[in-house]
């Protein structure tokens, strides 16, 4: 089933949860929302899925106006953060819920219905857990429980918000490979929530990225973590750092290094902030030509594969620190050791106008 | 439960070698709480069966057997049976709106929900003195159609009623109100109808607190006495519940005929206290689900 | 979307609201409302008359007296129990616990007519006490006695949770920082309860005023001496006096409400104390 978001937008009170949202989701694909919180991404699932009304704008499944279609009527799975779980049930009979309360001539029969969760306990891997209670789970296996139980009605779509947000890390890696594999066998168009933006870039083919009610990038995992759109999506998917520089005309400066900026190429002079990833950044202990920033290490992190440095500018007003990872394998050729001058010098890097500087030229 | 309260009480021992009084300390003030509770609590409830007992079992037996004792009995069971179901359905309905649905005013239902609790039971009679009393709203029109409801059964029902109002909504709104909507939210996604919600969602899910606040309810409703002593018009075989059947005896200075009946009483108000406790175990038991991690 | 009511999919709102309200009216707001229409009746001047009449003045002071009298001492007996119920370990112990809500489960005439018993005279209370020149069965000191016992789950019952969840740690940081026992008590776990212990204070107060029949047996309800507001009500209604008996019973009515509020207020600032913990 496809689904077709038009001009969404809802308030509560005076705060905007969803503002003109337009997004379209093709038919069998895993589509994550990221952002932070109150960025409005469970509101958008719980309008998809009928939990809320929007105050303008229309939601379609298959072309069709949903937006006045009743939660029971739109054939969506929705699974709950904290799963809510019949608590006063077994899990079989969680699973059995949406069967047993068909209208009678839509009901299976009870020999169906002990297939049926039967199947998709095994599915889950838990149906060995059939009659045990929601309080005797852990919450990895409340976790499963609740996507059978979602299952068992045959939704059109399955809309799951922060499915793994409860678990700890270990589970969560698990159950996200899991539910990927899944998808891949099931081909149930799916929308999941989460603030963790791995777990969106792992799982999802498209990643939404919310801010502050509107969509700020729409692209698959890849797009959005080596092209974010604009500096929050920099700041939100990582660790990201800032260098004032100035571009002009497809040519960008740093300090004395320059760079080409071929997607600046017709703009006017500009200060701008140059946004690098950890791993972007070449470090040398001598300079080899090329011009780069002279820096010293501060700390040096080491964490498994990859190591963390902290470094200073030398001789400059903007003190932060400037952080780098570089494989063990490089980090032991350098020989690095704290209070150890470098030179560092960006690999890629994106620039956007600086907005203080903005305001300044505006006035 | 005992796993929990050991835990519980084994952190409290670590604490105690710094923060915690020396022993007399603590015994003069274990010994002053249990003499205040001994000559308020304690005494009383022994001396309700003492004086029932006074005179022997002949007298009490005979005291609560005579017609008028086992009419009184009937119409305080009578009373309690009307009024804890409509109470009962009141408090589901109070507490599914309040605590599953937000909206404006809902801070002062709640408060007008407890209203009764702070009228004077005597008020609490009066005001359907005014309304229904000869002198009251309907009065002349109850008189024309010949229907009584001041000192007659109506009238005794609708005190009882009246003080009992707040018990079980207030026990099962907190109750619902932590629990969220988020179970009911999956029942209807899943398609289940109202009915269909209530009945295998919520009613399971709160059976607990709604025993709780049944068996307070019953209580009360069976020991009214303010109340329902302004409505009933004290006719004895006709509109006395067993409390004023025991200010009646105790006035006429039947005083070992008057325990009796109120050792009756007592006894109800004993069962009321354990089954009271034993519904708190359960309640206490729901309200922490019991979070077993056994993550591999 | 209308204001009143956020959305949501669950059903039964209107039902479950209308129900709600319709009981509420029909039972309570509808006849209590009576009381205030009733009294309209009277001119200012009849009402203040009636309610400032002195035997009524007599029952104020009496009522008001008794109950605050009892209210402060289930204040501090209340605190003692509830701290030596949470603290410490006693044989007995949860029998004890269960007790304490007697006087909510104990029909209130019952109540009356056994305090009478053992505080009469030759009771088993009031026998060492006679010598002593001490009566209290048939006195004002017997209202007080009554209603200590029907308000004495109060203080309890609202103390004993807030008491549970204080965290030991706090305790334990007091002493490491050289506080003494009561120095701890007093600075720290007396300022944490106090909201609730006045919230407690409040409802025995606000219960003790209304209460009927655990007095009138005990009380010998001799006008100007022993005689409760309530039981003033019910002698006027007795005396076919309706309008003078409502009188009364508004002035009761809005102290009630009063009272209320003030609880209502004491419980916000219970919850606020205890979120911010």
């Amino acid at each position: 089933m496809s689904i077709e978001i038009s001009n969404l937008s809802k308030q509560f009170g005076s705060f905007v949860a969803l503002d003109h949202i337009h997004l379209a989701i093709k038919p069998g694909e895993l589509l994550a929302l990221l952002g932070p919180s109150g960025s409005g991404k469970t509101t958008l699932l719980r309008v998809i899925a009928g939990l809320e009304t929007a105050d303008s704008g229309q939601v379609l499944f298959n072309n069709e106006d949903s937006t006045s279609k009743h939660v029971r009527d739109r054939q969506v799975g929705f699974v709950f953060q904290h799963y809510a779980l019949f608590r006063n049930m077994t899990i079989f009979e969680n699973v059995a819920f949406g069967l047993r309360v068909r209208p009678k001539k839509h009901r299976p029969t009870s020999q169906e219905i002990d297939q049926r969760v039967t199947h998709l306990l095994k599915l889950v891997q838990l149906d060995w857990l059939a009659d045990r209670y929601p309080h005797q789970l852990s919450g990895g296996q409340r976790q499963r429980i609740a996507l059978a139980r979602a299952l068992a009605v045959e939704p059109k779509v399955l809309l799951l918000d922060e499915p793994f947000g409860a678990l700890d890390a270990k589970v969560r890696k698990e159950l996200r490979a899991w539910l990927r594999k899944l998808h891949d066998d099931m081909h149930i168009t799916s929308i999941f929530v989460t603030h963790d933006q791995e777990e969106a870039l792992e799982v999802a083919d498209r990643v939404v990225v919310m801010n502050q009610g509107r969509i700020e990038q729409i692209g698959t995992p890849d797009e959005v973590y080596e092209k974010p759109a604009n500096p929050f999506i920099y700041e939100f998917l990582g660790h990201v750092n800032l260098f004032h520089g100035r571009v002009q005309r497809g040519r960008a400066w740093i300090d004395n290094i320059e760079i080409h900026a071929p997607e600046h190429a017709e703009a006017d002079a500009f200060e701008a902030i140059a946004y690098v990833r950890p791993h972007e950044i070449e470090v040398e202990r001598e300079i080899n030509g090329e011009p780069a920033l002279a820096a010293r290490v501060v700390h040096v992190l080491s964490t498994g594969r990859v190591v963390k440095l902290e470094l200073v500018r030398n001789n400059h007003q903007n003190q932060d620190t400037i952080q780098v990872e570089l494989s063990k394998e490089r980090f032991r050729a350098l020989q690095l050791a704290k209070g150890d001058k470098v030179y560092i010098r960006p690999r890629r890097l994106d620039f956007f106008p600086d907005p203080a500087n903005q305001s300044l030229l505006a006035s | 439960m005992t796993t929990l309260a050991q835990t519980l009480s084994s952190g409290r021992l670590q604490s105690a070698r710094i923060a915690e009084e020396s022993a007399w300390v603590r015994w003069i003030l274990i010994g002053l709480a249990l003499t205040f509770l001994a000559l308020f609590l304690f005494v009383p409830l022994v001396a309700v069966f003492h004086e029932a007992l006074k005179k022997g079992w002949d007298v009490y037996y005979a005291a609560i057997t005579e017609p008028d004792a086992l009419a009184a009995m009937r119409l305080t069971l009578t009373a309690a049976a009307i009024a804890v179901p409509l109470n009962l359905i009141f408090g589901i309905a109070a507490a599914w709106a309040i605590a599953k649905f937000e909206f404006r005013g809902k801070n002062i239902l709640i408060t007008l929900i407890d209203l009764p609790f702070s009228v004077s039971p005597v008020v609490a009679g009066l005001i359907y003195v005014l309304v229904f009393g000869l002198q009251g709203w309907l009065g002349p029109w109850l008189a024309a159609h010949d229907i009584q409801i001041i000192f007659a059964v109506p009238g005794i029902v609708l005190a009882t009623i009246f003080v009992t109002v707040p018990f079980i909504a207030r026990e099962l709104i907190p109750l619902m109100q932590a629990q969220g909507t988020e179970e009911e939210e999956a029942a209807v996604i899943l398609g289940a109808n109202g009915w269909q919600t209530l009945w295998r969602v919520t009613l399971p899910n709160i059976k607990w607190g709604l025993l709780y606040g049944t068996i307070l309810c019953n209580a009360r409703a069976m020991g009214e006495f303010g109340a329902v002593s302004v409505v009933s018009g004290h006719i004895r075989g006709s509109t006395n519940t067993l409390p004023l059947h025991v200010e009646i005896l105790y006035n006429e200075y039947s005083f070992a005929a008057a325990f009796a009946v109120a050792s009756l009483l007592a006894m109800l108000a004993l069962i009321t206290l354990a089954a009271k406790t034993l519904v708190e175990h359960r309640l206490a038991k729901q309200h922490q689900p019991r979070e077993i991690n056994h993550e591999h | 979307m209308s204001t009143f009511k956020q959305y949501s999919v669950l059903p039964g709102f209107s039902l479950a609201l209308g129900f709600t309200l319709l009981y509420l009216s029909l039972i309570v707001l509808i006849p209590l409302s009576a009381t205030f229409i009733q009294t309209a009746e009277l001119s200012w001047q009849e009402f203040w008359a009636t309610v400032t009449a002195p035997r009524v003045v007599a029952s104020y002071r009496l009522t008001f007296g008794a109950s605050l009298a009892a209210a402060l001492v289930n204040a501090v007996f209340g605190l003692l129990v509830a701290w030596v119920l949470v603290r410490y370990r006693f044989p007995g112990k949860r029998f004890v616990d269960a007790l304490i809500d007697l006087p909510f489960a104990l029909p209130t005439a019952v109540a009356g007519i056994t305090l009478t018993a053992i505080y009469a005279g030759n009771g088993w209370i009031g026998q060492y006490l006679e010598p002593l020149g001490v009566k209290i069965a048939y006195t004002p000191l017997g209202v007080f006695v009554a209603l200590t016992f029907i308000g004495l789950p109060f203080v309890v019952r609202t103390v004993q949770p807030v008491l549970e969840d204080i965290e030991p740690e706090l305790e334990e940081a007091a002493a490491m920082l050289g506080a003494t026992r009561l120095q701890t008590f007093q600075r720290i776990i007396f300022p944490t309860v106090l909201p609730a212990l006045t919230t407690g204070f409040a409802l025995a107060f606000a219960r003790a005023i209304g209460e009927y029949g655990s007095v009138i047996f005990i009380a010998g309800n001799m006008p100007m001496i022993s005689e409760i507001t309530p039981l003033l009500i019910i002698t006027k209604l007795e005396q076919y006096d309706y309008t003078g008996a409502t009188a009364i019973a508004v002035v009761m009515l809005v102290i009630s409400f009063a009272l209320l509020l003030i609880i209502n207020v004491l419980q916000w600032w219970n919850r606020h104390r205890n979120s911010l913990a």
